[in-house]
């Protein structure tokens, strides 16, 4: 199987899309839910055969490496390749009907896809600089469809978003250029062994604060976290979908993840900062989302918090930890994106989304009632959904490695988001209909789709666990433990 | 050494003017000199005093020559930059035409 696909099929449908779209109206949508699903089944593809063959190369142009740029892809590749695949294809299909409400939807689509390339290729890079032109390709997307709907706050918050993100990259920049100065060599597996056989100097740490800087950023970890309220309520849902389910997880932890275990090596220290930070984003995202009033920035907020629970637990580094964490980061880009397209779906159908207007729903819309039910329990860690058993892992690792205060505030936590999962189910769903509310719209049946197919894998996201799936997210965390 | 200093200077003023400036044209310029003063910094890493081109040329030795693998990554940051420059200027703009000002102070419709 050719790796370079992942990258190559979604850049090629922007290339289709921007030439031929004005003309032909139908071709957009087709070709972008194609490129989408046909990336999901070879994502799907490419798990298996992981397992199967161990870590798979592809040199660009031929070249080997270190000279010519390499991907790579091992199991976490594979693993995030397929839940990035997956929340893309699911939020493209729900676009079909959604993006109605704005102009010139082919502008959405070749955005769209250009951030899938940006994602694919982040993940599959084998080469620090070309993870960096990635990162950038993903991000520029970002902010241009944060601003897709070009009213006043969306614009504002995409205006914010580009400026941090901006720094953000060049923070990132400027440890490769420290890293290639040192070792003078790009390839990710070749600086490892380079660093390897050095003393570890000051340098190093130095490097690895930037790196934390900038994909902390990326990931929008607490004392980073400023704009991703404001980025992720202000963008079309299907967007904060996938920025808050996939996004901030590849550019932000997957890359976070992948630098400081397996290419830096990563010191006792760094590990405590990591945990400090996780506990920090968990706290004062939860908090902060429980006074909010508008649906899309409580669920924002609430990415913060979920977040911070995976980078605790990288924090942590037991294996035990590393696997929850990865199911977590599952877990979590399934339900976020589950959310935040009903969110998109209540939007949808009353045109307002704060909590103050609303009420009542559950009658009119029964699939968004049902779905985000599923979605509000399972992220808050009610047994037996998904969510509980990633949440389960990480405390009882964290336990294990004797952290019985952080486990403790990681619980109660997970308290304060069932709080405010419920006002927002209660307030939206149950008592009376809301007069302010004129009509509620039907919801198209690709809104639906999307939401019942998400809605199903959440329900069933515990039985990754089951030894025959369990192979799969022990590859993946096995990268992360050598 | 003392160019790296200088260098090190201008990402400062680029922070400076990042973080502290009101008015959203002068972050965006402060952005594009720290940009700049990164792109200075790479070219540096692989300068080398009275270094020559490594251009591959037959009955010639190849002595003292600078890195360019840190020029063809410059060429791309700065093909790279320029998408960053374009979008966050036309974002800038259009929130020019919305709010009618360019003070970061008097742009906040987003709270909480």
């Amino acid at each position: 199987m050719n790796l370079a696909l992942f990258v190559i099929v979604p850049l090629a449908c922007v290339f289709l899309i921007v030439l031929l779209a004005r003309r032909f109206k139908a071709l957009s949508d087709i070709l972008a839910n194609t490129a989408a699903l046909f990336l999901l089944l070879l994502a799907c593809f490419s798990l298996k055969q992981v397992a199967a063959q161990g870590v798979l190369t592809y040199n660009i142009s031929g070249w080997a490496p270190p000279i010519g740029i390499a991907l790579v892809m091992d199991g976490l590749s594979a693993f995030m390749l397929l839940t990035v695949n997956l929340v893309a294809f699911l939020a493209m299909i729900y676009a079909i009907s959604y993006m109605r409400r704005y102009t010139e939807k082919w502008k959405f689509h070749a955005l769209f896809l250009m951030m899938l390339t940006g994602m694919n290729g982040v993940i599959l890079s084998g080469d620090l600089f070309n993870l960096y032109i990635f990162i950038e390709v993903a991000s520029i997307s970002g902010y241009a469809l944060v601003a897709f709907g070009t009213q006043a706050e969306d614009l504002e918050a995409a205006f914010k978003y580009a400026i941090m993100g901006a720094l953000a990259s060049i923070f990132v920049l400027l440890g490769i250029a420290l890293l290639y100065s040192h070792t003078s060599t790009l390839n990710m597996a070749d600086i490892a062994l380079s660093l390897a056989a050095k003393p570890r100097g000051i340098l190093i740490n130095f490097i690895s604060v930037l790196f934390l800087a900038g994909f902390g950023l990326k990931a929008a970890i607490v004392p980073f976290h400023a704009w991703l309220p404001d980025a992720h309520s202000s963008a079309p849902s299907p967007v904060s979908a996938v920025l808050s389910g996939v996004f901030i997880k590849t550019l932000g932890v997957y890359a976070l993840a992948r630098v400081f275990f397996n290419i830096i090596g990563i010191s006792a220290q760094l590990f405590y900062v990591l945990m400090i930070l996780g506990i920090l984003s968990m706290a004062i995202g939860a908090f902060l989302a429980v006074a909010q009033n508008d649906i899309k920035r409580m669920f924002a907020y609430s990415s913060i918090s979920q977040v911070g629970y995976i980078i605790f637990a990288l924090g942590i580094a037991s294996p035990l930890a590393i696997f929850g964490a990865l199911l977590h980061l599952f877990n979590h880009a399934v339900l976020k994106s589950l959310l935040f397209l009903n969110a998109g779906t209540i939007e949808y159908a009353t045109d307002t989304r704060s909590l103050k207007g609303l009420g009542g729903l559950n009658d009119k819309l029964p699939v968004a009632s049902v779905s985000s039910l599923v979605a509000s329990m399972s992220i808050s860690g009610i047994p037996p959904l998904g969510g509980f058993w990633s949440k389960l892992i990480i405390i009882i690792a964290a336990v294990q490695a004797g952290y019985f205060n952080f486990a403790l505030v990681a619980v109660l936590v997970s308290v304060v988001t069932l709080v405010y999962y419920l006002k927002f189910y209660n307030t939206v769903f149950l008592g009376s209909l809301n007069a302010a509310i004129a009509e509620v719209k039907a919801v198209p049946f690709t809104m639906k789709f999307s939401l019942v197919a998400l809605a199903i894998i959440s329900l069933i996201a515990g039985g990754v666990l089951l030894p025959g799936l369990r192979i799969y997210l022990q590859a993946a965390a096995n990268v992360l433990m050598r | 050494m003392s160019l790296y200093f200088l260098c090190f200077m201008l990402f400062c003023v680029g922070l400076y003017c990042l973080v502290r400036k009101r008015n959203i044209i002068k972050i965006v310029i402060g952005l594009g000199i720290i940009e700049y003063s990164l792109n200075l910094f790479f070219i540096l890493l692989g300068y080398r005093t009275q270094g020559r081109a490594p251009i591959l040329i037959s009955e010639q030795e190849l002595i003292n020559t600078v890195d360019p693998l840190p020029q063809a990554m410059v060429l791309t940051t700065i093909v790279v930059g320029l998408a960053v420059m374009v979008t966050v200027v036309s974002l800038a703009l259009r929130v020019y035409e919305k709010y009618g000002t360019f003070d970061i102070t008097k742009i906040r419709r987003l709270k909480g």
